[in-house]
């Protein structure tokens, strides 16, 4: 899918780089792009990727837009496993778009 | 063993479709046949020495690694590799951090650096077990690492592409670009190897 390369275009970015974020723990159905092992966990804004089509509404072949800001969230293993046996600064980076997101 | 002579197996319901979708646009005249095996052929075509030769740029080229690292699909573009309509994030291995890539969610994977994926890296298995337990996956692969380096897994869910650029292995000091090109494995652009010399 294109990238809609004005953020103006679509949703303002509500995160900044650093910033802590929730991931959303919902479970809606549809073409979904957070998986389910993130939900409900804390992660840090590692960076801004863009604005894109949102993949929910592209799958259901209308526009996708507004377009939503896609982040990368670092996650720390041991946030996700509690069970995780490596060393702490392990971690899983994951992308994310704004409206699963909320302030942690 | 027997010799197998071809055993005839029904069409999963997803070869059925495709072979239905396809021979539909066909009838209809929205492609031709033509088109779509120059289309497949195409993707048959482009294999891990593209990735490779960007990788081998890189070691020689700081600043190419620095536009690199800062947008890859842009500095792709710079040796003739077009990365169309989608972004690569080209992450870099360092005596602190190993990276590594997969896609819980399907097998998105840089095709257009690296070709099509290997059947592993598309399983249940893998795509589950590496965001979950790592170190193990990768000792699997012959990648034992220390604790001291952080294990970075990125998992690309969405619109990014990801490509490891590995670190350039001592004992190659005065390699030509291509010879450090034929040391850089499709492995090692996935993160789940590093370079060695042969």
């Amino acid at each position: 899918m294109p990238a809609i390369s004005d953020a103006s275009d679509g949703v303002r970015p509500r995160f900044s780089v650093g910033d802590r974020v929730r991931v959303r723990a919902v479970y809606p159905l549809g073409h979904i792009r957070t998986p389910f092992y993130v939900r409900g966990r804390t992660g840090v804004i590692e960076r801004i990727c863009g604005v894109f089509g949102n993949p929910e509404e592209l799958a259901q072949m209308r526009s996708g837009e507004p377009g939503q800001p896609l982040y990368r969230v670092r996650f720390r293993q041991q946030d996700l496993w509690p069970d995780y046996t490596g060393p702490a600064h392990d971690v899983v980076e994951v992308e994310i778009y704004q409206h699963w997101l909320e302030p942690a | 063993m027997s010799e197998d002579r071809g055993t005839y197996r029904p069409l999963t319901y997803f070869q059925l479709m495709e072979a239905s979708l396809r021979e539909l646009l066909v009838e209809k005249g929205v492609l031709t046949d033509a088109e779509v095996n120059a289309a497949v052929e195409d993707m048959r075509r482009r294999g891990p020495d593209r990735g490779a030769r960007v990788v081998a740029r890189a070691w020689t080229d700081p600043a190419f690694k620095a536009r690199l690292l800062a947008d890859g699909t842009r500095a792709c573009e710079e040796l003739g590799l077009e990365v169309p309509a989608l972004r690569l994030v080209v992450v870099e291995n360092t005596p602190e951090v190993h990276n590594a890539i997969v896609c819980t969610l399907c097998s998105c994977y840089p095709r257009m650096l690296l070709g099509l994926p290997p059947d592993w890296y598309k399983s249940r298995e893998y795509r589950s077990r590496m965001v979950r337990e790592p170190r193990a996956v990768l000792a699997e692969f012959g990648l034992v690492l220390p604790d001291s380096v952080r294990i970075r897994v990125h998992d690309s869910t969405a619109d990014m592409r990801y490509m490891v650029l590995p670190m350039r292995p001592a004992g190659t000091e005065g390699w030509s670009e291509e010879r450090l090109a034929s040391i850089v494995t499709r492995d090692c652009m996935i993160g789940v190897a590093v370079p060695r010399l042969p």
